[in-house]
């Protein structure tokens, strides 16, 4: 703060997903005017190789653990965890879209430009250890979704979606932006340690600016991780935009407004979480129930899947609500499992349908099961998955989340929970049923296949079971990162 | 504060002499008032529709790419008032900064943005 | 002082009770513009010519024109909703204003404090728009250069939202006119779709392609 301004040491591999994305993104933008054919695959390509080199950069320096700039943003377990996350998704969004944005064409440089980006804003709100850095990745990966969600331009949907889900977003944006200009009046910092810091020593709750503050700033990502009651941009968001995009959103966003949230709660929300706890549980158990009963309505798959996206986000909340270390790393383990069978289910829609045509009806799946049984299998073990069933990971995520409420004493939360459970296999299992047991009533549906689309369907399907199997290495590595964030 | 001194006399001046001229003329103006002088005038022509009408989308954009532009100027501000402090270090930190939009007006240039048809 | 606050935030009060008080939508914008000034004024009262500065250049000048920009192209001239849209708008209107009210009460009975932090000088030993840059250049090093990608990530959302129609017909012309579906038959269109049965055409004039497909999307 004195008049000389203090240089920095930047620490260049701890920030080489940052620079490797944001050099990425920038490149490919350039791209786009050397010559190229319609049908080239060079920005998808570009976007992998960035991909990696993002993640690569971050496993060179995945052991060592520091703050940059001042605190603003830290590399440690959780930064490690999530960016290594935020890759794969990308990486596994990439080669859902590979074909997908070519036939149904929005096969343009941007798209890829813009999926870079908002994974680099992702990377940056997992990093982030100060509230305006949050806000700022949050804003950068919010932004590049609002113009994906609406790159089908000619589609009516498309649009509208994109225009809800801005115009909702930018509401959010501004919750949260007050939400820390109250924390800031509070506690006089932005700085989530430096705040934790201040709170220690002076009782906080008793200051309506840090109530007031806090609630907003949980509205705000709640809105992010499409919570109940901020979830009603999700169903029409994730059905009008492009399927890829759906895709990649609803793991990657997710997870990163929970990354937020898990370093929020293990600093400054945590120093008092049992006055968390009554606010945080009734949001978990309304999204947990308003997703899941509300899924069993849809005809839809993209709509239903993104109702039971808001369920999973109520689990999630469970593991946040329960808290400390061991609380943090379920919810890890959870949204790392959860990325993955979405991925997988989405991945799965993108490619079935001719051209430009949708076909994401649970009708339209009547008779896939043995008309192409690898499709097939693959979605029924994200279903299976998805309702929790073993022996695939998302079981052993949900035992594990709900293991850790138990020890915190949240039985009511885990009892509703686990009978959310039940009646979500009721949508899951629908789809299985459409799948094997029924006979397509108009034409069936058409799968374009595609080897990148399907080698990413491979891997996701690979891994749902290898991780419930073998749940205990990834919950291993979870449970190592939170260590290491603290 | 004091050095705001000359900006409020200057705003004060400005405020009297609107106020002045329009008000002198509303007293001393003669009213004599007819329907064709009523008319909204449209250099000597009959006014064709309303004023108010859609017109194309580019005009926002280059209202969009104006507001992102005039930001990154906001941020020069500070920046060079601070330059003497910031030294080499604040250059290349703003090098950086322009690197980033400069290439989003390379973009820009070559997706013919600027240009009107 | 107390007298220049005063008389500027009665100017702001006032000016925008008329933003949402004035049937015109572009008098409201106008307005807005002198609201946004007199908060300036405010600022600089405050000493913190910077943000007043940019209060002025960047809303002010900038944002009320893209204000404008929207209320030219939604073509209002007047208030064109129903009576029970406004009937709804207005009662929310109400229930908002008096929770804003009640919080406001509640703000100077309780004396919300600054907490733990005591405000600092008044008046940074050099000037505000200095001590700010050399605080932005070196402590929010990071946030600042993430500010340059959220605004090229804007660039290119506008250019994409606005844009993109040309590049992308142009596109599609080409794989239409070349490249064969799968199973030796060109793929099938919405546009072909909609052009092979009429019915399902829409009766706006425009791109067969743009319209096409909202007719041929189902939504339950």
């Amino acid at each position: 703060m004195s008049g000389v301004p203090f240089l920095l040491p930047v620490d260049w591999w701890a920030l080489g997903a940052v620079i490797a994305l944001s050099g990425g993104a920038m490149a490919l933008l350039l791209l786009e005017f050397l010559p190229h054919g319609p049908e080239s695959n060079r920005a998808a390509l570009v976007s992998l190789v960035t991909l990696l080199a993002a993640g690569a950069s971050v496993f060179v320096v995945r052991d060592s653990r520091r703050a940059l700039f001042d605190g603003m943003f830290v590399h440690d377990g959780i930064t490690v965890f999530f960016t290594f996350l935020f890759c794969a998704i990308g990486i596994l969004s990439v080669l859902l879209s590979w074909d997908y944005v070519k036939r149904t064409r929005i096969n343009r440089t941007e798209y890829y430009a813009l999926l870079l980006s908002s994974t680099l804003g992702m990377v940056i709100m997992a990093g982030s250890n100060d509230l305006i850095t949050v806000f700022l990745g949050l804003e950068l990966m919010s932004l590049a979704l609002y113009v994906l969600v609406g790159f089908r331009r000619s589609h009516l949907e498309s649009n509208e979606a994109s225009l809800k889900y801005f115009l909702l977003g930018a509401f959010a944006s501004g919750f949260l932006l007050y939400g820390i200009a109250l924390l800031y009046g509070a506690t006089g910092t932005t700085n989530l340690q430096k705040m934790t810091a201040v709170m220690s020593d002076s009782p906080m709750l008793e200051n309506p600016l840090f109530v007031v503050g806090a609630l907003l700033l949980v509205v705000g990502l709640g809105f992010k991780v499409s919570a109940v009651p901020f979830h009603m941009w999700t169903p029409d968001a994730y059905e009008g935009a492009p399927t890829s995009v759906t895709a990649f959103m609803s793991a990657g966003a997710k997870a990163a407004g929970f990354a937020a949230l898990v370093r929020v709660g293990l600093s400054t929300l945590g120093a008092v979480r049992t006055d968390w706890v009554p606010v945080l549980s009734a949001i978990a158990i309304l999204t947990m129930t308003v997703g899941n009963v509300t899924a069993l309505l849809q005809n839809n798959v993209k709509r239903m899947l993104a109702y039971s996206s808001i369920a999973h986000a109520g689990y999630v909340l469970v593991a946040i609500v329960a808290g400390g270390r061991d609380g943090a790393s379920a919810a890890l383990f959870y949204l790392a499992v959860y990325s993955l069978m979405n991925l997988g289910a989405f991945g799965i829609l993108t490619l079935l349908g001719r051209g430009t045509e949708e076909r994401v009806l649970v009708s339209d799946l009547a008779g896939l099961g043995f008309r192409h049984p690898g499709l097939g299998i693959a979605m029924t073990v994200f279903m299976l998955a998805l309702g929790g069933i073993p022996p695939t990971a998302g079981f052993m995520a949900k035992v594990y989340v709900f293991g850790v409420a138990l020890k915190a004493g949240l039985v009511p939360l885990v009892i509703i929970g686990v009978l959310n459970s039940v009646v979500s296999v009721f949508y899951y299992l629908r789809i299985t049923v459409a799948m094997y047991m029924e006979e397509p009533q108009a034409e069936p549906t058409h799968v374009s296949w595609a080897v990148p689309g399907a080698l990413a369907v491979l891997a996701a399907v690979a891994l749902t079971l290898w991780w419930g199997v073998q749940a205990h290495a990834l919950l291993d590595q979870a449970q190592r990162s939170v260590l290491g964030g603290m | 504060m004091r050095e705001y001194l000359p900006v409020l006399v200057f705003a004060a001046v400005a405020v009297l002499f609107a106020v002045s001229t329009i008000g002198v003329s509303t007293i001393i103006v003669p009213r004599r008032s007819s329907a064709r002088k009523m008319a909204p005038y449209e250099c000597g022509v009959e006014p064709v529709g309303d004023a108010r009408q859609r017109f194309e989308i580019k005009f926002y954009l280059v209202a969009v790419l104006f507001i992102l532009f005039d930001i990154e100027a906001v941020f020069l501000y500070p920046w060079a008032v601070a330059f003497r402090q910031l030294g080499l270090y604040g250059l290349v930190e703003m090098g950086l900064f322009i690197l980033v939009l400069v290439v989003g007006y390379l973009y820009l240039l070559f997706k013919r943005a600027f240009d009107w048809n | 002082m107390t007298i220049l606050f005063a008389g500027l935030a009665a100017v702001l009060v006032v000016s925008s009770l008329m933003v949402i008080l004035h049937k015109n939508p572009v008098t409201s914008a106008l307005f807005l513009v002198l609201a946004f000034c007199s908060l300036a004024g405010i600022y600089l009262t405050l000493q913190a010519e910077f943000i007043g500065m940019v209060q002025v250049i960047v809303y002010a000048g900038a944002i009320m024109v893209l204000f404008l920009f929207v209320i030219m192209y939604l073509n209002l001239g007047r208030d064109v909703e129903t009576g029970i849209q406004i009937a709804v708008r207005r009662g929310l209107g109400w229930i908002v204003g008096a929770v804003l009210l009640a919080e406001g009460a509640v703000m100077f009975g309780r004396r919300w404090g600054l907490g733990p932090v005591t405000p600092g000088p008044s008046r940074p030993p050099v000037g505000n728009t200095q001590a700010l840059g050399q605080i932005l250049y070196s402590r929010y090093l990071f946030p600042f250069e993430v500010t340059s990608m959220v605004l090229l990530v804007a660039m290119v959302g506008a250019i994409v939202i606005t844009r993109g129609q040309e590049r992308a017909r142009r596109e599609s012309m080409g794989t239409r006119a070349g490249a064969r579906g799968p199973g030796g038959r060109p793929p099938r269109t919405h546009a072909e779709e909609a052009v092979a049965e009429p019915g399902l055409a829409p009766a706006a004039a425009g791109e067969p392609e743009e319209q096409a497909s909202v007719a041929g999307s189902a939504r339950p």
